[in-house]
């Protein structure tokens, strides 16, 4: 009894610090896209973090899509076969693949690159007093910093989607065709019909989602450090965790309430 | 009297229980250079970042040539800081952008605009503080602490702010640099007519920079006076200072910082 009423206590403390923690990173974007929508804009910043969010993550991405991508499709088949329904491998690993494997999967890629980078680099400049520099030298950091991130990651993650889903779609067509018998052609026409444009507007709009949910976990982390060397390190593992978790909660929510029906 | 460039009143400013600063009061007369000195953790550097706007304090009066500056914002603390430039004590360089973009940071508000026209312009600048043109291509993690310090004096000083505030410029740097440091600093003040505030613990740099002379002990000003009679001040902290012992002895302070 006494032990159950401390969990709850100590369940309750996390769950505000939590709530909390929300509502400092809403407040945080929201100052963000407020002052954003105002000069001065930096355009060559913007396209700086699109590059290193979008570009440099190419690889990590391509490949996790194609490794997973290739397993679902064994596993559908495998599945599949205890029903003899092997030849729903094509519909289900598109669909799985662009509905969620796709974006979940680049989001926490992504995230891991990316939100720790960001806050490492943020958390830095906070204690070698570079945010400080920033403002005696008048230039405003939420616009300068943070705002080319959040539109970075949030225009740049739906690019990435649609790559990630592709490379998904043939890792599943390579292991069909080279290991279950599969025939290329009819393959790719099976996965052609059972695509839906719902499917791949939900996959889109869960990537955007999760672009700002990263960049934003990565630059409040960041910007709110304190405690020297430490503090960069705390705030890079929080910015990731924090991340990851959002993003997953993100994905249910969406998947549920958005494009449920 | 004339209106002083700065005057602070009552300056109180506490981090939780903690009173760093227990009621500044200070004027800086226009053109001169005035430095503040004080054991380590004394809150000089929160002193600074009150005036700047960095901190909020918790009560009391700065002045910028009669107007306040505690609670300004928008458009008129903008104005206000595009007078004041300011050399933060770890130079603060951004070390994304190579050193021509530092320099000229202040210009663009760090667009990445008239390339060409600011490039020449921070060599000009470069040239101000004893540095190559070459030095304008490289990354500020490729520089010493020295040179660091010269980029960040020259991107503090290229929007010709006519308030220059410095957090302990030679602190880290070998004698003769600290000394080279020091002797840019006052030569761009005068070349600039403008008004000076440093900190500092480095007695060499005191008698180097100042003009005059203020001590910040027990979160207030306790003492102060032209630094010709630095050494003979009457008060046993500044003597203390003067013996060479302040660096290390916590005056007024419970917690370095
Ligand atoms: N942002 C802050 N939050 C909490 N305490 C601070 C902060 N900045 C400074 N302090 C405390 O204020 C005191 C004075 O610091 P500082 O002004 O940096 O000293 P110094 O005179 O060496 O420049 C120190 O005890 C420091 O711990
Ligand atoms: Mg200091």
């Amino acid at each position: 009894m006494r032990l159950a009423a401390r969990a709850l206590v100590t369940l309750g403390a996390f769950v505000l610090q939590g709530l909390a923690a929300l509502g400092g990173m809403a407040l945080f974007a929201a100052t963000a896209l407020g002052r954003a929508v105002r000069p001065p804009w930096y355009p060559a910043r913007l396209l700086e973090q699109m590059a290193l969010v979008g570009w440099f993550s190419l690889p990590v991405v391509g490949l996790t899509a194609l490794f997973t991508g290739a397993a679902l499709a064994q596993q559908v088949f495998v599945g599949g076969s205890r029903f003899n329904a092997e030849s729903t491998v094509p519909a289900i690993t598109v669909i799985a693949v662009v509905r969620e494997l796709g974006p979940v999967l680049a989001g926490l890629m992504v995230a891991g690159r990316v939100s720790s980078a960001m806050a490492a680099e943020i958390a830095t400049m906070r204690v070698t007093e570079q945010l400080d520099a920033l403002v005696t030298l008048r230039t405003d950091p939420f616009r300068y910093l943070i705002a080319p991130r959040l539109v970075a990651a949030t225009l740049v993650l739906p690019l990435l989607v649609i790559v990630a889903n592709a490379i998904g779609v043939l890792g599943g067509y390579l292991i069909a065709t080279t290991r279950l018998g599969f025939n290329g052609a009819t393959y790719l026409v099976t996965t052609a019909r059972y695509l839906e444009w719902e499917d791949v507007r939900s996959s889109l709009v869960k990537a955007a989602v999760f672009g700002f949910i990263l960049a934003l976990a990565g630059c409040y982390n960041g910007f709110r450090s304190t405690g020297g060397a430490a503090g960069v390190g705390r705030a890079t593992t929080n910015a990731v965790v924090v991340a990851f978790i959002l993003i997953l909660l993100a994905n249910l929510v969406i998947t549920v309430l958005v494009f449920g029906q | 009297m004339t209106t002083p460039r700065l005057a602070l009143r009552g300056l109180r400013k506490a981090f939780g229980r903690r009173e760093v600063l227990a009621g500044v009061d200070l004027d800086v007369r226009a053109g001169e250079s005035l430095v503040v000195i004080g054991a380590s953790g004394t809150g000089k550097s929160v002193l600074l970042k009150c005036i700047l706007g960095l901190l909020r304090p918790d009560s009391g009066s700065i002045r910028l040539d009669g107007e306040e500056l505690v609670g300004l914002s928008g458009p008129r603390l903008e104005a206000a800081r595009a007078r004041i430039g300011m050399l933060f004590q770890g130079s603060a360089l951004f070390d994304s952008l190579p050193v021509w973009r530092n320099v000229t940071f202040a210009l663009t508000s760090g667009r990445s605009v008239r390339g060409r026209e600011m490039k020449a312009r921070a060599i000009a600048e470069l040239a101000r503080v004893g540095l190559a043109p070459e030095v304008a291509d490289l990354r500020p993690a490729a520089l010493s602490g020295g040179m660091q310090k010269r980029v960040a004096l020259a991107r503090a000083i290229c929007a010709r702010p006519d308030i220059l505030f410095f957090d302990e410029p030679t602190t880290g740097l070998d004698p003769v640099m600290a000394g080279q440091i020091d002797r840019l600093i006052r030569e761009q003040v005068s070349a600039l007519g403008a008004t000076a505030l440093s900190i500092t613990h480095d007695l060499e740099s005191v008698r180097r920079v100042a003009d005059r002379v203020a001590m910040l002990a027990g979160g207030r000003i306790v003492w102060e006076g032209p630094v010709g009679v630095l050494d003979c001040s009457g008060h046993p902290l500044v003597e203390r200072f003067v013996r060479g012992r302040a660096g290390d002895s916590p005056v007024g302070a419970e917690a370095p910082a």
